[in-house]
């Protein structure tokens, strides 16, 4: 049983895990900041901001990964950077493919999380204010508790989106079994090197993975009748 | 309503007549090896000029998955590869028109580092210090030139020590790239990949392989354009072909 689990595919699973849960933390507590402040905040340039953070949903993932790469690649501006100061390499490393997966998934956080904050009656808010409780207790105690729906189903997209990403993480994590080699990596290696076999449990594990995920997020997204 | 259809049909008659056309000319799709993506393309554009109304269309690709397409039923009339072991996959899926193989070019596997590198890597065992924490090379698994490097540091007995540094390429302009940028401290690519970037990486030394690096040129028999393939392989073995191939560092096999 022990060297079944320590086949490729559950290494690859494991790591694919590793990588989509931190990049939904990530994605989690930038995209409910930026989706509150979005939401309920006015300022100039407020829907081109959306817009711009909504980019790496809908970019092609080669530009995304160009990005990245000219970012935090060894020459890179932040890059060079971190390896300079700190000694820190992010290519090549699981912690690249995290900053992928992050950057692709938190529009989806940032979407539900906005419409959920709108959806809010702004009335509660005050009367929080009213009643004493300062701004980030109204924030935690009021309009996160009736928002958590939306940002939840935006949170288990990313998490689907996250296992699923691919281009930009082949660009700056490469392919290193066991150490950067996630499912979708994987799936594509074994595809071109004609291992037929393996690529198909690991579509079958992909699959099923993605799918709880999905019906875990129809599960909690807000119901659009509540009379039924 | 009848009227409305009929005269649809009459006004998109003459598209489909130059569509026809147009499939009667020979697009001939030519899937070859990463590595020939330069010299090729100059050799296909000097056909095409030889041989008014012929098109060639190339797919350029690590030479196993180029394999995994034909045998998917991708209509392909012409493969080459980088290796023999990927011809042979070909040959043993029976993708291959008897008597169609034929060696066109060889070629050299080299070690390379990007130009600005301030590591000493000299020759092959240099790989091994401590301070050389990436090397890249194809995936032996599915890339040709991963194959020769692993091939040629087994026989060094170097591969344990490379093994764990190793990044893999999807294909050999991948890890080119790779030494390019800087990304990688050394990597595996032909003489020929090294010569299309000699700005940004510096050949150290070149790595004698167990096999020669000669590159197979094949018929698929199920292609559409199998006349037009033919004449595409003959046009390679040519003097003309083969001197553009000697121009960007190919060697007769």
């Amino acid at each position: 049983m022990d060297s079944f689990f320590n086949e490729p595919a559950w290494i690859a699973l494991r790591l694919s895990l590793k990588v989509a849960c931190w990049a939904t933390l990530l994605a989690l507590v930038a995209g409910t900041g930026f989706g509150y402040l979005l939401a309920r905040k006015r300022f100039f340039g407020r829907e081109l901001l959306d817009a711009m953070l909504t980019l790496p949903m809908v970019m092609p993932p080669t530009v995304l990964g160009y990005y990245l790469l000219v970012l935090i690649g060894r020459e890179g501006v932040v890059g060079a950077w971190l390896q300079h100061h700190f000694g820190i390499n992010l290519i090549f490393t699981w912690q690249a493919a995290v900053i992928a997966a992050a950057v692709v998934a938190f529009p989806l956080v940032l979407k539900g999380a906005r419409a959920a904050f709108e959806t809010v009656d702004m009335q509660l808010e005050q009367a929080a204010m009213v009643l004493g409780v300062s701004p980030f207790g109204v924030f935690l105690r009021v309009t996160l508790p009736l928002a958590w729906r939306g940002v939840l189903g935006g949170t288990l997209l990313a998490f689907a989106r996250s296992m699923g990403e691919f281009g930009a993480t082949l660009m700056v994590a490469g392919s290193i079994p066991g150490k950067t080699q996630t499912l979708s990596i994987a799936v594509y290696e074994a595809v071109q090197a004609g291992q037929d076999d393996t690529a198909n449990l690991l579509v079958i594990i992909t699959s099923v993975v993605c799918v709880t995920v999905l019906v875990a997020a129809n599960k909690l997204t807000p119901n659009r009748n509540p009379q039924r | 309503m009848r009227k409305t259809t009929m005269m649809v049909a009459l006004a998109l008659m003459p598209v489909w007549s130059v569509m026809g056309g147009a499939a009667m000319a020979a697009d001939i799709t030519v899937s070859a090896a990463a590595s020939l993506t330069n010299a090729f393309k100059e050799i296909g554009a000097a056909y095409e000029k030889d041989h008014p109304g012929d098109k060639v269309l190339f797919n350029f690709a690590a030479s196993d998955p180029l394999v995994q397409q034909i045998a998917k039923g991708a209509p392909v009339d012409v493969f080459a590869s980088a290796d023999q072991d990927a011809m042979d996959k070909a040959e043993s899926l029976k993708l291959l028109a008897a008597g169609t193989r034929k060696n066109f070019v060889a070629n050299t596997l080299v070690l390379i580092v990007p130009a600005n590198s301030r590591q000493a890597i000299k020759a092959l065992g240099d790989l091994q210090q401590p301070a050389i924490t990436r090397i890249t090379l194809g995936n032996p698994a599915s890339v040709p030139v991963g194959r020769y490097a692993r091939g040629a540091l087994e026989q060094a007995k170097l591969w344990t020590a490379v093994e764990p540094k190793a990044i893999y390429g999807t294909s050999v302009r991948q890890s080119l790239d790779y030494v390019a940028r800087g990304e990688v401290d050394a990597g595996f690519v032909y003489a020929t990949d090294a010569a299309v970037q000699k700005d940004k990486v510096t050949v150290v030394a070149t790595i004698p392989t167990t096999t020669p690096v000669t590159y197979p040129i094949a018929l698929i028999e199920k292609g559409p354009q199998v006349g037009a393939g033919r004449r595409f392989i003959a046009y390679v073995m040519a003097p003309g072909a083969q001197a553009v191939l000697a121009k960007y560092g190919f060697s007769r096999p």
